[in-house]
């Protein structure tokens, strides 16, 4: 079953055609990952996903809903959290409240009662910072929970960036570029990680350069090639097709 | 004999001592054992300044939207609390060339309600004008509301038969003692205070540090400003509403956009985003401007008569200071940190050599 489709969307700026009829369906419980050579189109397509651009043709589905045009807040409700490829962590916050931040957008009591800290709000207090230290504890992040964000290393903060999207109730999680820059102890800690979250139901879509974290982790590629779709299959499939390899290493001179 | 005092239930005692200290203070000042009548009043309008100024950083330093409209915020306030609380039989003395609207002229409310009722006004006011501007960001939404401030005055300054105009009002009863403006004051405080540290001022600090990704996880942008700004008001209207009854007149002059500027002085000194730094500078810019009046007499030393010494100079001396402090201070008093008891010993135990490295604050 399909919990999102993307269909028929195209996003212009100006006389730019940043994504063309592009056509995308994740499927429930997979890893699917989007490639294709930088300005291929994968981040605005993620940003299209979440809200933050409204498709100048098109439409998003998402669990049979159509989300397209709804501000990035709502979308994040219904149940899709992202990264960024550049971290935008709460950077002069603590770990525990960035967590605790993602936990908010399900919060029922008033400002009012959480200001006078009345027993209901209390307990909602309380429950959503167990959860937040449990999901700390999960990604290995619970003895960091008191340091300020920036000041942890980059690895971890990219990990707290996933935990952070993860608080929110996803179950659509989409990852840009989660494994640039990290090294080899880091990398092997995501790749347990996007397992793990597999395991707990939850669909993931990927921007990824590292091949290496494709071939280890992905179901299914989506190959994008100036806005357009390439193709489209298991990894493997599209690694060996001769289109793939002509839009990342250009076209052989021994043609002629 | 610092690192003794510094643990935690030595730390609850020191606090409870501060706390008598200073109500013993407060209550030998309120009934005239010390001080004068103009300790008295500088005390009282820094307790006022303290609640407009934490306001104020609720909104700027906490939320992080530029708003420059507290001045008016202060004058919905201030303006409710003298229009409901001169007594009716004073009313036709002060209205005298153009009779009070004849709804108003019936309505007299006791202090607290009518208090209130400001604070309230203010924050309605405030929904209002949020729902335009706070679409705007930073330097846009200064000017927007700064524009609003200046509309408000010279509203009030044309709804004649309502404010008076240009004359303003007085007798506003005077308050009987320094514990309405100190206990306002505390309550304040206390309630911002508790709204920063719950979940909605967590979702505050996160529109501040990174507004689009406080959107990607599902805050309401629009919602938590104008939430933000509307609480900024109310505490504003508060204290406008104190101002109005600790001069005992109003008029809208007093108003003007540069109110906002000292507002603005404070939470700077203090550190945007820290509430204890705002109280101190509060108090101490205020008092601090009192002391400055000294630049504004004459001043002969030794028989030469300095030329600078003069009025208004107190204001150049007060703006190279608000030079200094964002040239060298950025970050004020205490930046994001609050005020505690550790803050303290920890930059007392700085000044001797440590052999243990310690990993409490983090650089800014």
């Amino acid at each position: 079953m399909s919990i999102l489709q993307i269909n028929n969307v195209t996003m212009q700026f100006g006389g730019v055609t940043a994504v063309n009829n592009l056509n995308i369906e994740v499927q429930e419980g997979k890893i699917e990952a989007l490639i294709g050579p930088n300005g291929a189109g994968k981040t605005t397509a993620f940003n299209i996903i979440t809200g933050v651009y409204s498709p100048t043709k098109g439409n998003v589905i998402y669990k049979g809903e159509n989300i397209t045009g709804l501000t990035p807040d709502k979308i994040t409700k219904k149940g899709i959290a992202r990264t960024f490829q550049n971290i935008r962590l709460f950077k002069n916050l603590t770990v525990l409240d960035n967590i605790l931040i993602a936990n908010h957008l399900r919060i029922n009591s008033g400002f009012l009662s959480c200001t006078l800290r009345l027993p209901w709000s209390n307990r909602e207090e309380r429950h959503m910072l167990e959860k937040s230290e449990m999901l700390l504890d999960k990604l290995g992040l619970l003895g960091l929970k008191n340091e300020i964000a920036h000041s942890l290393p980059y690895g971890e903060q990219r990990r707290l960036e996933i935990a952070r999207a993860l608080a929110t109730d996803a179950k659509l999680l989409l990852l840009d570029e989660p494994a640039a820059g990290m090294n080899r102890e880091e990398f092997n800690f995501l790749q347990d990680i996007i397992l793990n979250v597999k395991q707990q139901g939850i669909t993931i879509l990927l921007v990824e350069h590292t091949m290496e974290l494709v071939e280890a982790v992905v179901d299914h590629c989506v190959v994008l090639n100036y806005g357009q779709k390439l193709t489209e299959g298991p990894f493997c499939d599209c690694e060996s097709d001769p289109r793939v390899i002509e839009a990342y290493l250009g076209k052989e001179e021994a043609e002629c | 004999m610092i690192d003794k005092l510094n643990n935690k239930k030595n730390k609850i005692y020191l606090n409870i001592l501060l706390a008598v200290i200073f109500a013993i203070i407060i209550i030998l000042l309120d009934t005239e054992r010390i001080g004068d009548n103009y300790i008295r009043r500088i005390l009282n309008l820094s307790a006022i300044y303290t609640i407009v100024s934490v306001s104020m950083n609720l909104v700027n330093g906490f939320t992080g939207l530029f708003s420059l409209g507290q001045a008016g915020f202060m004058a919905v306030g201030a303006y409710t609390v003298a229009i409901f609380t001169v007594p009716l039989a004073e009313r036709a003395k002060i209205f005298y060339i153009i009779p009070q609207n004849p709804v108003l002229a019936q309505i007299e409310l006791p202090f607290v309600i009518a208090l209130i009722l400001g604070g309230l006004l203010a924050a309605l006011v405030a929904i209002l004008i949020g729902l335009p501007v706070l679409r705007l960001k930073s330097d846009y939404l200064a000017i927007a509301t700064l524009g609003f401030s200046e509309i408000i005055r010279i509203v009030f300054t044309n709804a004649k038969s309502i404010t008076n105009g240009a004359l303003g009002i007085n007798r506003i009863p005077p308050m009987p003692t320094m514990w309405v403006f100190f206990g306002v004051a505390i309550l304040s405080v206390l309630l911002i205070w508790l709204l920063i540290n719950s979940s909605y001022g967590r979702a505050f600090k996160a529109i501040r540090e990174d507004e689009v990704a406080a959107e990607a996880m599902g805050i309401n942008l629009f919602k938590h400003k104008v939430m933000s700004f509307a609480v900024g008001a109310f505490f504003a209207g508060i204290g406008g509403g104190l101002y109005a009854s600790l001069l005992a007149s109003v008029d809208p002059k007093q108003f003007y956009f540069t109110v906002t500027y000292n507002f603005l002085l404070i939470i700077v000194l203090g550190g945007m985003g820290s509430i204890s730094g705002t109280v101190i500078a509060a108090f101490v810019v205020t008092s601090g401007l009192e002391v400055l009046r000294f630049f504004d007499e004459p001043l002969t030393l030794l028989g030469v008569n300095i030329p600078l010494f003069r009025p208004g100079f107190r204001m150049v001396i007060f703006s190279l200071l608000l030079m200094i402090l964002v040239l060298f201070f950025r970050n004020g008093l205490l930046g994001q940190k609050e005020m505690s008891w550790k803050l303290i010993f920890d930059c007392f135990n700085k000044k001797k050599p440590r052999k243990k490295t310690d990993k409490g604050g983090t650089a800014q």
